[in-house]
Order: structure tokens, then sequence, then C-alpha cells
């Protein structure tokens, strides 16, 4: 390998300059100096955000009165514990689960699939929908795909559905959410302190940010479409304390070149046509009406709940940890808390014994402070 | 049903699972706490299991015999840049000359088959293997084959034994505040060609191991100023976040990473993203981390860029005697820790 194939610093790729970045820092410190509140909260309703704050150390360029909070933006982390527990039966059953790389830690109600795996079950991870179709085709048993995920994932699994040639061993187990309805529930709670929301450019590629609109109204709160680099993330923070300054609700479009008004009209098309929404708890936060996309009649054939006798009741007997009802991964995601409110955080949950899902995925806000310090005075 | 590790968060029967062999904190804990739990006590004089190096140091007159033994299984058995055969060989010597000794007396080489594997296939090995002993100046002296029935293992495992001499040895726990890490090249590509390799991840084509002996290099860096290196690990599993994590915490020094001087290479880093790793976590078969005073830094470094295998090397950050046993990170942005990777690493939804 020679040298020139050894590229330095990430700065080099165009989002990620740290000069650019500290003089949106200055911006953000301006403005809200000019609000002059001690403090302004945000939230950010995405782990893709998340990561990229905390893997860039962003917050250690925010100023203290903007206090950027994460909200119920991790799919892993909403799945709630009977779906695990769906997934656990079935492996045990002898079904081939093919799912997501961070679905694996996620603890159900007796057990995570990775214990399932440990004790004979068979797991497989797959980075996408047509991969697990792929892995049907490759075998006589029984696959399920354990699909999570918000609109952005989804859609991928739609496509697949509407695939008209798909093996008869496959079928899906659907934990797919749907963001809106959560970011309502958030906007309701009667405690919340959230000024605006920062929200999640990928998922808006899908549904446009037009449908924003209602809700920015709705609850009279400015709502930033951003994208995922250093600088998308910054400048959307700079929109979004603009607004705040200026007492304007409307909804803003900092990802323009991935995000239009209307979004991927074909994607969502087939989405709906696929799914339907339906009410169901998310894990630690509330039931949340409309927040989960499950298939829809005409696809039973696909539906691993109505091809399978799914009883999760025989995990039932083995009592949740007394651990569990300390946890505040609920709090967390709802804005209410951070990890370091936690009683748990980094002593009896850390990412190898996690008691919530929020240590478990990537995504998730206990697992991603952990993994980088959090607000690190460093 | 047999409740499993960590079931309701604390384990009521303990089982092993595929993280306490992913060279993270879960390996680590389970070797310090139960495996060495009564072998603690050494001859004397010795660096023996207690220090949990990359191999033991007995004194022998004035000099040190250093052994070191790693089991390798692999899958798949050949990958792009490698085989288990260069795996085996290269993974023993550079463990010895992580230890300062890069002068190879001799290895050993012990196979466990499968029936059914192919003779052709174990050929392919055995050639690999000599070829790669030319490469590290060292030879097999012993050896041991067995074979298992079908199923009861998957394919080969290779354990190889390694010896050689040293004047002085180089241990994980010398690092001092003001000491320089040097990295001798590009990290992340054994594991992410691994990954793409075993998934079919379509972008594969481009990747290759790191995978070679690297006692030469070493060599390198140890003659540029005498006495200078004071601290060696190789990033292999648990990559460069678990090498740097187990330097600081054994020599009780905090290490601040400048991002920005870290070399890895575009292919590497966009397929890291992609799946959703940490370069830091993902392992490496041919790099080295080295500490070293700070005086003789830029020599060390020099002495690493004229060899072919440490063109790319790069001072990569600094010892303090601050935030003693944490990984820094400066990412040009602000600063925030680096952490092990806890169990195998696994690619996240998107």
């Amino acid at each position: 390998m020679s040298e020139a194939d050894v590229q330095g610093p990430a700065s080099e790729l165009k989002f990620r300059d740290p000069v650019r970045a500290r003089a949106l820092a200055g911006k953000i410190a301006r403005l809200c100096a000019e609000i002059g509140r001690e403090r302004i909260q945000v939230m950010h309703v995405c782990g893709s955000h998340e990561q990229a704050i905390a893997k860039y150390g962003l917050r250690s360029l925010l100023p203290k009165a903007l206090d950027l909070i994460m909200g119920p933006g991790c799919p892993v982390c909403v799945t709630d514990l009977p779906e695990v527990d769906e997934a656990v039966v079935l492996a045990q059953d002898g079904k081939l689960i093919a799912t997501y790389g961070d679905m694996i830690r996620v603890p159900g109600t007796a057990k995570s699939l990775a214990q399932a795996q440990a004790e004979g079950a068979r797991i497989e991870v797959v980075y996408s929908a047509s991969q697990a179709v792929q892995l049907a085709r490759s075998t006589d048993r029984e696959v399920v795909f354990f699909a999570t995920g918000f609109e952005t994932t989804a859609v991928a699994t739609a496509a697949i559905v509407l695939q008209d040639d798909l093996p008869t061993n496959f079928s899906i187990l659907s934990a797919h959410k749907y963001v809106p309805p959560a970011m309502e529930l958030v906007a309701q709670i009667p405690q919340t302190r959230v000024e605006g929301f920062l929200a999640a450019g990928h998922a808006a590629t899908i549904t446009g940010w037009g449908i924003f609109e209602v809700f920015a109204e709705r609850y009279g709160i400015p709502i930033v479409v951003a994208g995922f680099e250093p600088l998308d993330i910054l400048a959307g923070l700079v929109r979004l304390v603009e607004l705040i300054r200026d007492d304007v609700q409307i909804v803003e479009n900092m990802y323009p070149r991935c995000v239009t008004r209307e979004g991927n009209r074909v994607a969502q098309e087939q989405m709906w046509r696929v799914f339907e929404t339906t009410g169901g708890m998310w894990r630690g936060i509330a039931d949340v009406p409309d927040g989960n996309l499950r298939l829809r009649a005409e696809f039973a054939h696909v539906d691993a709940r109505k091809k399978f006798k799914i009883d999760i009741n025989r995990l039932l007997s083995h009592v949740p940890s007394a651990l569990t009802a300390q946890c505040i991964c609920g709090d967390i995601m709802s804005g209410l808390a951070t990890p370091n409110d936690c009683r748990l955080f980094g002593k009896e949950c850390d990412p190898e014994n996690p008691v919530g899902a929020c240590m478990v995925s990537s995504e998730g806000t206990c697992k991603i402070w952990h993994q980088y310090g959090g607000h690190p005075d460093l | 049903m047999t409740p499993g590790l960590g079931s309701t968060n604390r384990p009521q029967e303990e089982i092993i699972t595929l993280k306490h062999g992913a060279g993270g904190r879960a390996m680590r804990l389970l070797i310090e706490e139960k495996l060495a739990a009564g072998f603690l006590e050494q001859p004397a004089g010795a660096i023996g299991l207690a220090a949990f190096d990359d191999g033991a140091a007995l004194p022998i007159g004035d000099r040190w015999l250093v052994v070191t033994t790693d089991s390798h299984v692999i899958h798949p058995i050949f990958f792009p840049g490698g085989d288990i055969g260069r795996l085996a060989i290269a993974g023993t010597v550079n463990d010895l000359a992580m230890m300062g000794a890069t002068e190879v007396l001799g290895l050993s080489s012990a196979l466990v088959i499968e029936e059914g594997f192919l003779v052709s296939d174990l050929l392919r090995i055995q050639s690999s293997m000599r070829e790669t002993c030319g490469e590290a100046g060292a030879t097999i002296v012993t050896g041991d084959t067995k074979v298992m029935g079908r199923g009861e293992l998957d394919g080969v495992i290779i354990n190889t034994t390694g010896f050689a001499l040293a004047d002085t040895v180089v241990r994980d726990s010398g690092l001092a505040p003001g000491d320089k890490i040097i990295l001798s090249g590009p990290i992340g590509d054994h594991g992410i060609a691994l990954l793409a390799a075993r998934r079919g991840l379509g972008f594969e084509g481009q990747l290759r191991s790191d995978v070679a002996p690297i006692n030469g290099l070493v060599r390198a860096a140890l003659q540029a100023a005498a006495g200078a290196v004071s601290a060696m690990k190789d990033p292999t599993r648990g990559g460069l976040a678990s090498a740097l994590t187990e330097m600081a915490e054994k020599s009780g020094v905090g290490i601040v990473i400048e991002e920005s001087a870290v070399p890895i290479t575009p292919t590497v880093r966009s397929a890291a993203e992609i799946l959703g790793l940490d370069p830091f976590h993902i392992a490496n078969e041919g790099k080295a981390v080295i500490g070293v005073r700070p005086q003789a830094a830029d020599a060390v470094l020099e002495a690493l860029r004229a060899q072919p295998l440490g063109a790319s090397a790069a001072i990569v950050g600094t010892c303090s005697a601050e935030r003693k046993g944490r990984l820094i990170l400066d990412t040009g942005f602000g600063r925030r820790l680096i952490t092990e990777p806890e169990g195998e690493p696994l690619p996240r939804i998107c």
C-alpha cells in the first residue's frame, strides 16, 4: 500500500471541517446569548444523530445553555419486550431468525436472541431484508426475518414483501415503528421542556418534510430536518435556535440535498400498501397510538404472526429482573432524564449486561454515552 | 429451559458465549478472574501469567527466553490477503515481537483437522505457512497432528507456539507520561476484509487482510534508538481500542489520540461507516502499537517508515499523567472517550 492510499483526517471530507464546525458553534452560542435564557432544550429523534454527535464530540462545542437531548430515536430501543419474546420463541421452535445485528443482544422478558443462540437456536445477522430472503433460498428451514426499524427500513421490508417470487419458507415478524406519532407523544408530555425538534434526515427522505407541518402548527414547535454529518447537524441547530429566538413555529429543511417536501412517493406508496399502523407499546415509553407498523391482512402468507402459533407465555414464568423496574430508558427517550440520572448506568447496567435496550443498540443513548463518555469534560 | 448468561441481567448458571472469545472486556475478565486463578505464582524474576502480556518471558542467564502460544480458528479458512496458515505463523511471530523478541528460535505447530478436509487445502495451508516463515526468518521445529470426526470442529484448528531470545523485554506496562504512541500502519483491514468475505457485502473486492509477520519491522523500531521503545502491543482482536486500553491501564497513564493522525484507508473507513462499526474496534493482524520516549519518537518513526510494512506509520497520540487508564480521542471537533468493544462488533441497523 502506498502512502497516497492512506487518507488522513475525516475532516478532508466535505461536511467534516472542524474550522467551519467551530464557526457554526460560535453562531449557536451568539443566538443562545441573544435568547438569554439559562436553558434552551431541543430534541433530536434519531440514533444516527446521537451517534454522530457523540462520535465527533460535538456536544463539547455547544454552549452550556443549549441542552441537546435525544428522544425516542432508536428503533431497537423501543422494540418492546413481547416483540423480542416472539422472536425468541420462534428461534427456540427451530426457525432460523434473521435480523439486524443490534437486535441480537436486546433483552426480552426471559432472554435475548444471543442467549437463545448460545443455547442452540439459529440466529443470523443480516444487513438487509433481501439478504434474509437469500438466506431462505439457501435452506429448507423456515426463515423468519425479525424486521425492526423506522420508516427507513420499513420501506425496504415493504419492497421485499411485494416481490412475487418469495420462497415459501420465508416470513416476517414485523416490529417496525412509525416515528411521527412518537414525536407527538413527546410534545404532549406535560412536563416536557422541549422547544424544538431536529428531525431525522433519512426518515424524511422517505416521508418528505411536509409531514411535519401539521405537527409544528398543532404543537407550536419549530422543526428542522437535518442530515448526519457534523456540519449538517450544527447547521440544523443554528436554524433551530434561530427559529426559537424568533418565536416562529415552522418546518425548515436543512437537508435539501436529500430531502424534498413530498419525499419518496414510490416508497411511501409501497410502505402503506404493505403496512398499516396499529397502537402498541414502545418499550419504556408508552402506548403509542399508530406507532407500530404491522403487515396488512392480504400479506398473511409472509406474516410470521399468522403463519405460526407464537406462544410467548412460556417465557413469562421468568420474572424480569428487579433491576428492570429501576431502568429509566423510557424517561431518557422521552427527554426527561439523561443516563447520568440513572442509578444503574455504568454499574449494574453496561453493554455486557444491559438492563434496558438503550444500553444495547449502538443507537441507544445509554450505549452511546457509555461508549463515548456522554457529556465529557476532557 | 436453561437461562443463559445475562438472563434477567444476572446469570443463574453462566455459560460461555461468543463474546468470551472476542478479545474485549468479557474475554479479559474470564481469563483474569477464572482461568488464571491459581497460576499467578510464577518462577522468580519471570514475566508470567499475572502480567497478561503477549507472552511469557523467563530469565536465562542475562537474557530472556520469550514464549507465546496461540490457537487459530478462522472462517473462511482462505480469505482475501491470507489464510489460516499465514495467520498461525504471523500471529505467533508477532506476539513474540511485541515482547521485544524479534529473532525467532523456532515454532511448534499443532493441527487438529476435521475428517473430510481436502488434502489439497491442507497443502495450500502448509505452503502458506512455509512462505510466511520465510518472511519472518523462522521455522517450525516440532509439531502434532490430530484428526476429529466430521462435524466435531469447523475445518481445521492450528495452534502455534513460538520461542525466541531477547536481551531486553518490552512490556505492555512500560508507558510513561509524555511518551508518544506510534501506529505502524493503517487500521481495520483484517477485520473488515473478513467480515466482508464472510457476509458477502459486495465491496469485498477492494479489501485485503493485513496479516503479516512484523518482527522485521519491530526490529527496525527497536534498533532505531536503544531503550527508547517503552511498550508494544499488536492490536488484534478488540482492535486499537483494546490494545491501547490495556497499555494505559497496565502503565497507569492516560492516552490522548489525535483522530486525524490515525492512518486508515478510505475503503476501510467507508466500509466501517456503512456497517456502523468503529475502526478502533476492528482486528488487525500485521500492525504494532509502539510507545516511545518523546525524544526518540521521530527516529523510531523514520526507521519504521523506511520499511515496506511501515510506510504509513504515524505518531497518533501522547501519554499523560491525567485520566489514568483512560483513552481519549481528539476528533478535531472536540474530545470523547474511546472504550473497548463489548463482544464481537455487530453491524447496526441503519
